[in-house]
């Protein structure tokens, strides 16, 4: 084979791979992002089913429930708009507390509650996750719409 | 006085690449040796201008100097003296100061120690690096002035992030930073190269031993990184996909593809215009990782600040060098001759394949990561999560491991295809063996296909030694094989991991046995303890299996400054594998959560990481050694 050839050969290889990573990627991120939902967003849209999704939100004030388990907890989710019940058999994060945010990461069921397989609560103190703080922040500025 | 020193020197440090930059223009473009021949000396100075602004800032931390804003911010007098020092770089500025002061020394390093490039690429090649270090000592100064004071000081400071507070800070940045860095001169030598029109095997040489340098420190960096986060999160999950950890993998990822392309250009002078792109993308990688990490884009342990003017500020400087080289790429590839050619099946060619599943590796990774933040931009909120990785990377990576196995036993240049299936008969069996075998106790398709493959792998990876004589074979020979190895160490312990783990989550009273895997644990009582920073409550556990029986002591702990409660697992190593204990909350009837998890083997992942780069260094001494026979036989001849 021609020097020529041979690298021409290899571009072409190399174009390939970076294709095929391309093509690899889409496809499976069809299926498998998880998408950021606000309660709001799902009475909005409707129930996402059959896929993992990220539910953010506070936790409203007294909702908080633990099973007899001693394992299980429930709580509710609100924007300021929606609510959404929330159950999760786990160790909760250190900073999961009432009137605080959270985004559970989960699946929706078709009597609307969601189902967590895990909870991200704020790492610290200063610290927000940025999709809630956008949410927040969304749903505040809705606010005055929403009572008219 | 030492904050203003701080300054003063970084400063000094930021004139100093200026001039290097300067010097090295005029000493190639005006052919002017004796300018050219004054970078060296420059670059050594700016390195240590660098590092003295490092360790004054390390000084104000352990002063606990409440008038600098930094140590306010990020320190507490109260706190450990490791991490009051550690704690120097566990915030934004200073861990910038961090990477330019590595940057520094790794320009300084290759002042004094690189003899066998010639003299003009080298000029070329500090030049690039002082280019790199001007960005970032701008940065520093003009946006992240790690010495600013506050007036009036403070009484004391907020602290340091609890989940930071851990021997693993004194470790795994610095570790991963010199990785890291380390690109950047990778990068600096394929710039120089381009620039001089020098690439070739000498080039390759010279250039082998850095990027070795860097992937060595990439590979314990990220090995350290994925223990610390396994113990401390109290997730039992020893990698989570998350960007930031994404953000490691990619430049690693990069580098070991460099890595082989570089040792074919410079033992059979091919993949002249590939290694040099390689070196290009690897140092973009860590810049992207960098700016991911820094830009406070993402959300997570590592993003310090939110400050959309520095994110922005890194993303032009990421424009900035990456569009630099590639324009410099496009302009002088035409230049590089093609370098030999070789047979598909040979060594090259299984070096290429490797090289390509790589790449397409870091493609599928590097969209995975990308992938929220730009649907962001359409306010678009999602996050792309292990089920897209495991999926999409997973066989891909299954793959290369095949390859992996294959390509050492290949022939330079040329290779008899039966010849080859008479040498690979051997790890075949051992895969075939394996896949057997684990149909009896079928862990998933993944994990089975990973463990088969590990077998093969480990089995494959010694046979170049085979019919060699031991003593006479190289150490980067033996680097090689103990490398390969690590990976199916890790591949093992990986699978393993995914397929064997056992999780039991209970509320249980004192008294109460709670089962998992061959263990069982009973909560002996919940006692309070008091730590220099922190109080807790800590669980007695006693785990008996069979006649043994061990003590673990899990805690629940709480930080005044900042206040911060974390889960301080506690874990038992055994031979085959960990038990790992994490404490919960109490349910308020006299009941607490235990997660118990039981990983057979799981040490094998992080064993693994070390010997893989425990199998660079020894090829690194191998090449160092030889080089240097090599040089003396050359001055006596």
């Amino acid at each position: 084979m021609k020097a020529k050839h041979q690298r021409l050969t290899l571009a072409l290889l190399a174009l390939g791979a970076v294709v095929v990573a391309g093509l690899l990627a889409m496809s499976a991120l069809k299926d498998q992002a998880a998408f950021f939902y606000a309660p709001s967003d799902v009475r909005r849209d409707g129930l996402p089913l059959g896929r993992a999704v990220r539910l953010g939100g506070m936790v409203e004030g007294g909702s908080v429930k633990r099973a007899a388990d001693g394992i299980t907890v429930h709580f509710v989710v609100t924007d300021g708009q929606a609510t959404t019940p929330v159950v999760f058999a786990g160790i909760v994060p250190d900073l999961f507390r009432e009137k605080s945010g959270v985004v559970a990461e989960g699946q929706f069921q078709p009597n609307g509650s969601f189902v967590a397989s895990n909870l991200l609560a704020k790492h610290d103190e200063k610290y927000m996750p940025p999709e809630m703080a956008g949410k927040m922040h969304e749903t505040k500025t809705l606010e005055p719409d929403a009572k008219q | 006085m030492i904050a203003e020193a701080g300054l003063a020197a970084l400063w000094f440090a930021g004139a100093l690449a200026a001039l290097q930059l300067v010097m090295a223009a005029i000493g190639i473009a005006r052919d002017r040796d004796d300018v050219a021949a004054a970078v060296r000396p420059v670059a050594i100075v700016q390195g240590l201008l660098a590092l003295l602004a490092m360790a004054l800032l390390i000084e104000l931390f352990l002063d606990s100097d409440m008038s600098v804003k930094l140590v306010v911010e990020n320190s507490h007098s109260a706190k450990p003296w490791l991490y009051k020092f550690a704690g120097a770089w566990g915030n934004h500025e200073g861990s910038m100061l961090l990477w330019v002061t590595i940057l520094g020394l790794a320009g300084g390093a290759v002042a004094i120690f690189e003899r066998s490039l010639p003299e003009r690429t080298l000029t070329a090649t500090l030049g690039a690096q002082a280019t790199i270090a001007l960005g970032f000592y701008a940065f520093l100064l003009f946006s992240s002035n790690p010495f600013a004071r506050l007036n009036p000081s403070a009484p004391d400071g907020l602290g340091l992030n609890p989940l930071l507070q851990d021997p693993g800070l004194a470790f795994h940045p610095p570790t991963l930073y010199t990785g890291y860095v380390g690109l950047s001169v990778a990068f600096s030598f394929a710039v120089g190269a381009l620039v001089t029109r020098d690439v070739g095997p000498a080039f390759a040489k010279a250039m082998r031993p850095w990027v070795l340098i860097a992937w060595i420190f990439l590979t314990l960096g990220i090995t350290a990184g994925s223990y610390w986060a396994y113990y401390e999160l109290g997730w039992g999950g020893w990698w989570f996909w998350d960007p930031v950890e994404n953000a490691s993998l990619m430049p690693w990822l990069a580098a070991t593809a460099l890595l082989h392309s570089v040792t074919v250009l410079a033992t059979r002078d091919g993949l002249r215009a590939w290694t040099i792109m390689l070196a290009v993308v690897a140092f973009s990688m860590s810049m992207i990782g960098t700016f991911l990490v820094r830009s406070g884009i993402l959300t997570s342990v590592h993003a310090f600040a939110v400050d959309p003017e520095r994110g922005a500020f890194i993303l032009a400087l990421l424009a900035i060098y990456i569009g630099g080289a590639l324009a410099l790429f496009a302009a002088r590839i035409g230049t590089v001759r093609a370098g030999t050619t070789f047979d598909p099946v040979s060594r090259e060619g299984g070096l290429v394949a490797n090289n390509l599943l790589l790449s397409v590796i870091l493609g599928i990774v590097l969209i995975g990561t990308l992938y929220p933040i730009v649907a962001a931009s359409f306010d678009v909120q999602l996050s792309v999560g292990p089920p897209f990785f495991n999926k999409a990377a997973g066989p891909i990576a299954l793959l290369l491991v095949a390859v992996m196995a294959v390509g050492p036993l290949l022939r330079w240049r040329r290779d008899d295809a039966k010849a080859v299936l008479r040498r690979v008969i051997l790890p075949i069996g051992a895969t075939l063996a394996a896949a057997i075998a684990l149909l009896f106790v079928w862990p998933g398709v993944l994990p089975w296909a990973g463990l088969s493959l590990a077998a093969g792998l480990a089995v494959a990876s010694v046979a170049p030694l085979r019919k060699r004589n031991l003593r006479r074979t190289p150490l980067f020979t033996y680097g090689m094989v103990i490398a390969h190895l690590g990976i199916a160490v890790s591949l093992a312990g990986m699978a393993s991991d995914r397929a064997f783990t056992q999780e039991t989550l209970v509320a249980v009273r004192t008294g109460e046995p709670a089962r998992v895997g061959p263990y069982t644990v009973t909560l002996d009582g919940i006692s309070p303890v008091i730590g220099q920073n922190w109080s807790a409550l800590e669980a007695r556990l006693t785990a008996t299996r069979g006649a043994s029986e061990r003590i673990l002591r899990p805690q629940l702990r709480f930080f005044a400054n900042p206040p911060t409660s974390t889960n301080e697992s506690a874990i038992l190593t055994v031979l085959d594998g960990q038990l790992y204990t994490v404490l919960g909350q109490p349910d308020g009837q006299g009941r607490w959560q235990l997660r118990l998890w039981w990983k057979p083997f799981v040490t094998l992942i992080w064993f693994g990481g070390v010997l893989v780069a425990l199998g660079g260094m020894l090829s690194l001494l191998g090449r160092v050694r030889r080089e240097r026979r090599t040089t003396m036989r050359n001055q006596w001849a």
